[in-house]
């Protein structure tokens, strides 16, 4: 049974293999003794640190802050000693490092004096943002944006629904199901306060129908406190199982049946979108005044003995979680950080979980084949699986040939990178490979553009200086010359009227 | 399972090209079945050939371009080539005729282009418009079904005709050959009889040929199946046969003095094989949804106006080779409409 009011094109069923992380209640993560907190954990500029090596810090304590408008603070995790502030390596699809608060831990998880809300209502909507961007909270779903910027309509647009992100369409991952199941009171907790900046009544918390579970306790939860707290206009409603539902564009076609226009963000259409696990964190944040200092990680998948979901703070070496949960990986072996759909792999074991670490999968069914793909046979199914519509084979062919203004002729950059088409394909072409290529390519060739105009430009600004320069020396000269030639004349004519003087 | 691929999806669906080519020869067999039973066994002589001649011309290119041998002969999309082309010939066809019309079908219309993927015409189609128009007299010798019923020709005497064009006894095929359902409407229209005359004749059926109209009843339960196993999608089958039953009822209705009924156009020739098995070939028709309707639907009306007013008793090769053309055109004026295009 599923409340459903518009559907998007193509999508995929797949086969959840939710059970494998489950059946076990979510586990606390053992304290590492060092962690390892990297300063861009969200869409944004990196915090900038605050805390000095040798520094002692509390749990919740601020150790990085915002830097500039779209950025948030930073936490310690845990009590202990900042040992380094340097390059590490982060998580990141291409290796990269960055720069990294490490603190190591004294064992006594002991927390900085906290300022909890009891009544929310009594800040400003401004305050409650505020307040936000202190405790550090960005989109656990993946994707890291700062909330407190999600939580501001600004002047020139109305709020209609806010919509809770309980989705989680990709397979295996389990954090947000299990945080509907345990901590319902929480989000609710959340809701209520986002409602409250967002100045919105209508709230509909999304759950696809593969969680009965969540989905009656959140319901029964709603029940139980509807009457007291300004919750009759919120709702849970039942989604079909499909992926990329949890797609924040194709989860608001499915609820509202309207499209966020091209380039545009949701907010524009009235709609305001959070994942579950940011609500709960917001509920936390005000309420309990903590900081967002941990996350709950599904840690799952085919070589995994222990499957679960565990709350676990930042920057605990992932190694030491997959030790936990004791896996058949061989070290060094490559395991995915996210879903098996739009994760990225990661080999090195030694990465800090970080805010947008929703789950460690170590081996999957069904996986891809090494196999050199065979031609594209335009079958079109990539075309049918394709949620945004796009014509995935024509986007190879341009792809291959490095056609890039073809791509973008053919929208590439409104590609979602979902995985359907590749996952679809019988001849097995890896096509979103190449979408990231062309994409890179195409941002690659516009900074070269844009550095080539600057380039450009400022030997156009030197060739007007110099010839401007030139022009005043001439002019100069010219005066010079000028007033040379009329003194000479002046001395001419004074010499020639006293020999005329003298004629007389 | 260890990860293989760079980079995300990580998983794959069990779709698979050779897949689908094997399901499509499943879905072939009851129908080739009904030509045994009405026609006698030598298209099985005739398909067994023409997937020699086809595998054997595949390697031979794959080796000259350079390709690796294993992944492209067990895609077995030359012998759904071949067995299509096989199929579409007439009863006791002679061997170098079909040897003839593979070699062109795999060498010139599929590698020439760039193989598997790449071949802007459907391979069987090109081949088989090659032999009806170098040799009209061969490509139009079928057999009545009456006569065959009258004097069965074995696997044995199937093999001989086939390959030294001799019947047992020494007679030529041609004494015991005749027009097709199709060609005797046409031609005898032309000589001012009525189709309902036509079509009291031995050489009709219920609707459409005697025979014919079986073969094509399973041709379409064998389409219908690869719509279910979503192998084929249903736009192009639904939006020929749509095309041909539009255009044969409108003129039927004008003028039934010229034109057989629409259920004839249905049930004769390669009405449903054309619809279901190679108008769908995914390389060379349009890949867009409604691109995939506007193909269909242009191949059933071309298949029609060749029929009733061009030189050619059926018309399916020429209307899936002209609406190939048509494809590039096609796709880019049927581009579908990007999410956050509509207000």
């Amino acid at each position: 049974m599923t409340d459903v009011l518009s559907s998007f094109p193509g999508g995929l069923i797949l086969d959840g293999q939710k059970k494998r992380s489950t059946h076990t209640e979510i586990r606390k993560t053992p304290l590492s003794k060092k962690l390892t907190l990297p300063l861009q954990q969200h869409i944004g500029a990196p915090s900038v640190p605050i805390v000095k090596v040798g520094d002692k810090v509390l749990k919740g304590q601020k150790v990085a802050r915002a830097d500039g408008h779209l950025s948030v603070y930073l936490h310690a995790p845990s009590s202990g000693t900042v040992i380094a502030i340097d390059d590490q390596a982060i998580p990141h699809p291409s290796g990269l490092s960055g720069l990294c608060i490490t603190i190591e831990t004294d064992g006594n998880d002991q927390w900085t004096e906290l300022h909890p809300v009891k009544d929310f209502t009594t800040l400003t909507e401004h305050e409650v943002r505020h307040l936000l961007r202190e405790a550090g909270i960005v989109g656990l779903g993946g994707a890291g944006f700062p909330s407190f910027i999600k939580l501001n309509p600004g002047v020139h647009h109305h709020v209609e629904t806010l919509i809770i992100n309980g989705v989680e369409c990709e397979p295996y991952i389990t954090c947000d199901d299990m945080i509907m199941r345990e901590r319902a009171n929480g989000i609710l907790d959340g809701i209520q306060i986002m409602k409250y900046a967002l100045r919105v009544k209508k709230c509909v918390v999304v759950i696809e129908d593969n969680k009965p579970e969540a989905i009656s306790i959140m319901k029964q939860a709603l029940e139980e406190r509807k009457e007291h707290h300004h919750l009759h206009d919120t709702k849970v409603v039942v989604i079909p199982t499909r992926y990329p539902t949890g797609s924040e564009k194709q989860l608001i076609q499915v609820v509202t049946g309207k499209q966020v226009p091209g380039n545009g963000i949701p907010i524009e259409i009235g709609i305001v979108c959070h994942n579950v696990g940011t609500t709960y964190a917001i509920g936390r944040a005000i309420k309990h005044g903590e900081p967002l200092i941990s996350r709950i990680v599904t840690v799952t998948g085919t070589d995994v003995k222990h499957a679960g979901n565990f709350e676990t703070l930042f920057g605990t070496p992932m190694h030491e979680l997959l030790a936990f949960c004791e896996t058949h990986r061989k070290p060094g072996e490559p395991f995915i950080l996210g879903g098996p759909m739009m994760g990225y792999n990661l080999s090195g074991d030694h990465l800090p979980v970080t805010k947008t670490a929703n789950c460690i999968l170590v081996g999957v069914d069904n996986a891809a084949p090494v196999t050199e793909p065979l031609p594209c046979i335009r079958c079109g199914e990539c075309a049918t699986a394709c949620p945004v519509s796009l014509l995935p084979q024509q986007l190879y062919w341009f792809s291959r040939a490095k056609d890039l203004e073809k791509t973008r002729e053919y929208n590439l950059f409104d590609c979602i990178e979902c995985g359907c088409c590749s996952y679809v394909c019988p001849s097995k072409i890896p096509l979103v490979h190449y979408f990231r290529f062309a994409k890179t390519e195409t941002m690659n060739q516009e900074q070269e553009h844009q550095k080539s105009d600057i380039a450009r430009q400022r030997h156009e600004n030197r060739l007007t200086r110099h010839e401007l320069e030139k022009r005043e020396k001439e002019e100069r000269q010219r005066q010079r010359k000028a007033a040379l030639a009329a003194t000479k004349a002046a001395k001419e004519k004074e010499a020639r009227s006293q020999t005329d003087n003298q004629e007389n | 399972m260890p990860l293989s691929r760079l980079s995300s999806p990580f998983l794959s669906g069990t779709n698979r090209v050779t897949l689908q080519m094997l399901q499509l020869l499943m879905a072939l067999v009851p129908a080739v079945i009904a030509i045994v039973y009405f026609f006698g066994p030598s298209v099985l002589i005739t398909i067994s050939l023409a997937i020699i001649v086809a595998l054997l011309a595949e390697a031979f290119m794959l080796r000259l371009r350079n390709r690796p041998l294993k992944p492209f002969l067990t895609d077995g999309s030359a012998i759904v080539t071949a067995v299509l082309l096989a199929i579409a010939l007439p009863p006791l066809v002679p061997w170098w005729l079909t040897t003839v019309g593979v070699l062109f079908a795999i060498i010139f219309a599929k590698h020439l282009y760039g193989g598997l993927g790449y071949n802007p015409f459907n391979p069987a189609m090109v081949a088989y418009v090659l032999l009806l128009i170098s040799f009209p007299l061969e490509m139009t010798t079928w057999l009545p079904v009456s006569t065959l019923s009258e004097h069965p020709l074995d696997l044995a005497s199937a093999f001989n005709v086939i390959f030294s064009g001799q019947l047992q006894g020494g007679i030529g095929l041609d004494t015991i050959s005749g027009a097709t359902p199709l060609d005797a409407m046409k031609t005898q229209i032309g000589l001012l009889q009525t189709p309902s005359q036509i079509i009291n004749q031995p050489l009709f059926g219920l609707f459409g040929g005697k025979g014919w109209e079986w073969i094509n009843i399973w041709f379409a339960i064998g389409g219908i199946f690869l719509i279910y196993r979503r192998v084929i999608g249903w736009q192009i089958p639904v939006a020929m046969l749509a095309g041909l039953t539009a255009i044969s009822f409108i003129t039927w209705i004008i003028s039934p003095e010229i034109t057989g009924s629409p259920l004839f156009h249905l049930l004769s020739g390669g009405t449903m094989i054309g619809a279901f098995f190679i108008a769908t070939d995914p390389v060379t028709a349009a890949t867009t949804i409604k691109g995939r309707l506007i193909f269909g639907a242009g191949v059933g009306v071309l298949t029609y106006i060749i029929r009733v007013w061009g030189g050619y008793p059926d018309g399916i090769a020429f209307a899936v080779i002209l609406m190939n053309m048509l494809v590039p055109l096609i796709d880019y004026y049927t581009q579908p409409k990007v999410y956050g295009s509509l207000k």
